[in-house]
């Protein structure tokens, strides 16, 4: 059965869906690192007329806050608010134990600038100062980019928070059958817009390197198919429509092809689809289940979960040789592993004690780190920057997202107002 | 796997019987003897009517959910039994059928799917092995993602980990 249609859909439902209100995800920080650094981010003055479009230090405050590294100091233990280097006394900021100090100041002559610099406080040195600019609509991703130049300068690693995030919501509807949305958000959970409403499931959402693109599972024709979507434009395309399962895209590191598991042929199998060709190459060929391929950042091999052993392990498939090789031995579900651009750290399911958490494994010195200690965790989602892992979990009994550093040392959770939230996506890092 | 004589051979019977009484007739009690294999054909009409009439009641009175136990894809026994209701009232009418399957919460989402599909090809094999036609059948896995009871205990994932015929 070679069914294979590519067939365009029209867009009008997806760009009205994104002018729809979406619920704001917030945050809770749950957990702090013992060590963390201590940087005052005084309030940036305003240039412009009238009140700024968006609080760009406070942004910037909650963001490297989230990261678990940073312990910002209240505004309120502020002996001033310095904007500029010759307002700066920096006794006064030793004082409080700060270890840096960010100021900025923020003007709008048609696009909204922001110039920051930033200080340490011990050596009463400049670090680095930035320019940040563009749409006034877009102030809280120009405080993310400033985040992001903070929290590099600092730590060495580049920061990624000016990223976006997708993820799935389920609302109870009527007749037994519940409303799914797939929801964009900033990586703090912020600006939600509605990619996809749908009375039928909506899954395993996955990002193009680019960026600018997603694939994902959608129910809508009664039957799970795959489809990608532009997000600029909105603009769909059904790549799969074939007999039993159509589940679990994945884009490879080069943008040319996708993963995705196909039972066509049988048993659930993992197969490659060329976005160009459309050609289907299948890769596993076994009775038992094969699913949830992820690749390895350098393209020359895939991980994926199979029962094959009896019960679901993490496997890799190397593509030159077309040699199968199990990764995973500690616990009897090891599952749906994602890898960070390292190459070396992998993050997965595993199951303790009849709970599921999300783990880390190692790659290189082969070791097995539980990350979490909530139950029922899934679908974790890794950092661009390989810092921080999102996942979903369950909080009074709802679904939520969560985060938790790759060192577990960082925790917060992005609670929902409303339904159950899941399957969140972290986004590569964004070009402009 | 023959669980099923029973439901088959009583309406094959009736017939034989009605194709014996008509070919019985001589030339001279011809008339007698179309009436008579009219009246039995019309006989068998009603018995087969009221046979299908009663294998319709019998499988709407089982459901059309069968459970299973957890990470499991073996049909249980009481599953067996509703099954056999559905699959002697398949014998009879030509309808296609599709068979939705459901897992509970735990374990990946899309693990998940690849077990739903297990349960519903499960049930597909043994309709099959029991003289439905695989053409008739389609099976499709939501996974996790349709869930009868909310929340989480075993009393609400046993009746989430089903197959849904439809």
């Amino acid at each position: 059965m070679n069914r294979l249609s590519a067939i365009l859909l029209t867009t009008a439902l997806a760009l009205a869906a994104l002018q729809a209100r979406a619920q704001n995800l917030t945050i809770e920080i749950t957990q702090g690192r013992d060590d963390p650094t201590v940087i005052a981010v005084s309030p940036f003055a305003w240039k412009g007329a009238g009140t700024p479009p968006e609080d760009i230090a406070a942004v910037v405050d909650s963001d490297l806050s989230r990261s678990g590294q940073f312990n910002p100091v209240p505004r309120t233990d502020m002996l001033g608010w310095p904007a500029q280097e010759s307002e700066v006394f920096y006794k006064d900021w030793r004082a409080i134990g700060s270890e840096y100090l960010l100021i900025g100041r923020v003007s709008q002559a048609g696009d909204l600038r922001v110039e920051y610099e930033l200080l340490d406080v011990v050596r009463q040195t400049k670090v680095y100062s930035g320019v940040e600019s563009g749409p006034a609509a877009d102030a809280r991703m120009i405080a993310h980019r400033v985040a992001d130049a903070v929290y590099e300068k600092i730590t060495g690693i580049r920061g990624a928070f000016a990223t976006k995030l997708v993820y799935v919501s389920a609302t109870r509807g009527t007749g037994g059958k519940d409303n799914y949305r797939l929801t964009i958000a900033d990586s703090d959970g912020a600006r939600p817009a509605i990619l996809l409403d749908s009375r039928e499931p909506i899954l395993a959402p996955t990002w193009a390197p680019d960026g600018k693109q997603i694939a994902y599972v959608s129910f809508e024709s009664s039957r799970p198919a795959i489809y990608r979507q532009e997000l600029a434009t909105g603009r769909r395309e059904q790549l799969t429509n074939f007999k039993g399962l159509n589940s679990s895209p994945a884009w490879s590191p080069d943008g040319r092809s996708l993963a995705m598991v196909l039972s066509k042929d049988g048993s659930p199998d993992v197969y490659i689809m060329d976005l160009v060709s459309r050609q289907l190459t299948r890769i596993t060929d076994h009775y038992a289940i094969d699913t949830e391929p992820a690749w390895m950042p350098d393209g020359r091999s895939l991980l994926f979960t199979s029962d094959r052993g009896g019960r679901p392990q993490i496997y890799r498939y190397d593509l030159g040789s077309g040699n199968v090789q199990r990764v995973t031995f500690e616990g009897n579900y090891n599952a749906r592993a994602r890898v960070a651009q390292d190459g070396r750290n992998v993050v997965m399911v595993h199951q303790q004690n009849g709970r599921f958490h999300i783990a880390l494994l190692d790659l290189v010195s082969k070791r097995n780190y539980v990350l979490t200690s909530t139950e029922l965790d899934e679908s974790p989602s890794i950092a661009p920057n390989g810092s921080m892992v999102l996942y979903a979990t369950k909080y009074a009994d709802r679904g939520i997202l969560a985060a938790v550093s790759v060192d577990g040392g960082a925790k917060f959770r992005l609670p929902s107002r409303e339904g159950d939230v899941r399957e969140p996506a972290w986004s590569p890092f964004l070009t402009r | 796997m023959k669980y099923l004589p029973l439901f088959g051979k009583v309406p094959a019977v009736l017939f034989a019987v009605s194709l014996i009484v008509a070919c019985s007739g001589s030339d001279t009690q011809e008339d007698d003897g179309a009436a008579a294999a009219a009246a039995a054909a019309r006989s068998a009409d009603q018995a087969s009517a009221l046979e299908l009439e009663r294998l319709t009641q019998a499988a709407a009175a089982v459901g059309n959910v069968f459970y299973f136990e957890y990470d499991s894809s073996a049909l249980t026994p009481e599953a067996v039994q509703a099954l056999n209701a559905h699959i002697a009232l398949l014998q009879r009418n030509d309808r296609n059928v599709r068979l939705d399957g459901h897992t509970d919460e735990r374990g990946t989402r899309e693990y998940n799917m690849a077990l739903g599909e297990r349960r519903a090809n499960s049930v597909r094999d043994y309709m099959a092995a029991n003289g439905i036609s695989t053409a008739r059948i389609e099976s499709v896995s939501y996974g996790e993602e349709r869930p009868i009871a909310y929340g989480s205990g075993e009393s609400n994932w046993a009746q989430n980990r089903r197959v849904e015929l439809k």
